[in-house]
């Protein structure tokens, strides 16, 4: 297979979910000499942006979504450890979990597995967060965002205890804070000074990726 | 076992020999961006088409959530009980996860009501179940406690049982005011889950025998042909043992499925309630 075979087969079968299929044409473009950066950035990235974007316009449903994450994944695993060493960072990352007082984890784990397919790190916390857990995995992993889940009007209040504790924690201006779940708006998200809310996983990548170029500008880095 | 609701004019039973008690989940602004703005500005005139094409397409109870975030929810839901029963004698679902806005809409309402929902988390058995008491209304419980949803059949019915004794035991509620959530959730996300769901509520109708009801359209979120899935679990449920649901009352796909099914499984004699809403839509 020609590079340009195996750059196609593998945004093809990552864009239906074939998780053999995109670990054998990884393992192919390796041994082809392709670099990891090249398999992800010119195949794997703009596939899983495809499934984001039909899921947006409604023409891609949840499973396919999943499949296509799944699929990504297995190639990740296998191209992460060769992209540290040559001195590839990934995308940022993400903090992730569900608010104390909230157990709903089915909307996190979508994000979570599209995080992770467009090159996002992400530490999943869980379900029932507390704002001293979220602090402390904030100190130790130092992630560029950290989301916060909520399914319930009850505990979306949780987004602004988060965001006190790490004030408190002096933490506020070193993560960019994202918010989501079923009932939470922009309007929301705005008042209780998140950076960012996002309706859907799809969504959800793309604004982590505008926030944290952004952040990158206003830095001038 | 019978769970009995009430408007100020209209009784409706639930029961495993009662037809399938179909609860319109529509009056609720979770992802509907537009009513969401009319709320936040005080108007609940959307609330109004909502009652009357629920009515219409074959709702016995209406659920009634206001769940938008930044409003004063127990105002907002005391008003729109108030509007709603003024609008249909149909029983009323009172949905809130806002203790406040449960007592508020429990206040506002005339007759017994179904309170949506508690669940097997100590906090809110002790904050929710006083009020289901004092205002003689019933209960939907779900299995879910502060660590966890489970998935395990067996858990559910371990949690369902913790409320039934809670509620039974120490706050005097009959148990047949107590109606189960066995819930039902996303096949897209996982296709065992629906399984799951099936096995919850056989095994709840053989250890406890109560009634239940869950959030019928979430087995199809994220899904194409909605309607179909819906038309489809529904009977299925009810096959299991499930006897009402908080569903997609507008759909006729859906609501056919269910009177199907209520046929079918021995809950409509001589067909005359299929036969009488073939007539209906024949006209005169």
């Amino acid at each position: 297979m020609t590079p340009e075979e195996i750059l196609k087969g593998l945004y093809d079968q990552t864009l239906v979910g074939n998780a053999p299929a995109v670990l054998d044409l990884t393992n192919a473009g390796l041994d082809a000499g392709m670099t990891p950066e090249t398999l992800l950035f010119d195949a794997l990235i703009p596939s899983l942006e495809e499934v984001g974007a039909r899921f947006e316009r409604g023409d891609f449903f949840v499973p396919e979504m999943l499949i296509a994450g799944r699929a990504m994944a297995g190639a990740l695993e296998r191209l992460r450890p060769l992209l540290a060493e040559t001195g590839v960072a990934t995308l940022g990352t993400f903090v992730m979990g569900t608010v104390k007082g909230d157990v709903h984890d089915i909307g996190k784990n979508l994000v979570n597995i599209m995080l992770e397919g467009a090159g996002f790190h992400v530490i999943d916390l869980g379900v029932q967060v507390s704002p001293e857990k979220f602090v402390d995995a904030i100190r130790e992993h130092k992630p560029d965002i950290v989301g916060f889940s909520a399914f319930l009007t009850t505990t979306m209040p949780m987004f602004k205890a988060n965001i006190n504790a790490l004030v408190k924690a002096g933490l506020r201006d070193q993560v960019i804070v994202m918010v989501g779940g079923a009932p939470v708006t922009q309007e929301y998200a705005d008042a209780v000074g998140a950076d960012g809310y996002a309706a859907d996983a799809s969504t959800a990548v793309k604004k982590a990726k505008d926030l944290m170029q952004r952040r990158r500008v206003m830095a001038g880095t | 076992m019978h769970t009995v609701l009430r408007s100020a004019s209209k009784t409706v039973v639930i029961g495993s020999d009662q037809p399938f008690c179909v609860i319109g989940e529509r009056i609720n602004p979770t992802g509907r961006r537009i009513f969401q703005d009319q709320l936040r500005a005080g108007d609940l005139s959307r609330i109004e088409v909502d009652v009357a094409e629920q009515v219409a397409g074959g709702a016995m109870v209406l659920d009634v959530n206001m769940g938008v975030p930044l409003v004063d929810e127990a105002d907002l839901l005391a008003r729109a009980v108030r509007l709603v029963q003024g609008m249909t004698d149909l029983p009323l679902c009172i949905d809130s996860s806002v203790v406040e806005a449960l007592d508020a809409g429990l206040a506002a309402y005339e007759g017994k009501a179904l309170v949506n929902s508690v669940t097997a988390e100590d906090e809110r058995l002790q904050a929710i179940l006083p009020l289901v008491k004092r205002y003689g209304a019933a209960v939907v419980a779900l299995p879910n406690d502060e660590e966890e949803i489970p998935e395990d059949p067996a858990r559910r019915l371990e949690l369902a049982r913790k409320v039934v004794d809670v509620a039974t035991g120490r706050y005097g509620i009959a148990i047949e005011d107590i109606v189960i959530d066995p819930l039902a959730m996303p096949v897209g996300a996982d296709t065992s889950l629906v399984m799951k769901t099936l096995e919850t509520i056989a095994l709840i109708k053989d250890e406890l025998g109560v009634n239940m009801t869950l959030g019928a359209s979430n087995v199809s979120f994220g899904m194409p042909q909605r309607h179909a899935l819906g038309a489809a679990f529904l009977p299925m449920a009810m096959s299991a043992g499930l006897t009402s649901a908080i569903m997609d009352a507008r759909t006729p796909q859906i609501v056919d499925a269910v009177k199907a099914a209520d046929l079918l499984l021995g809950n409509d004699e001589w067909g005359a309630s299929w036969i009488s809403m073939f007539r209906a839509r024949q006209g005169p």
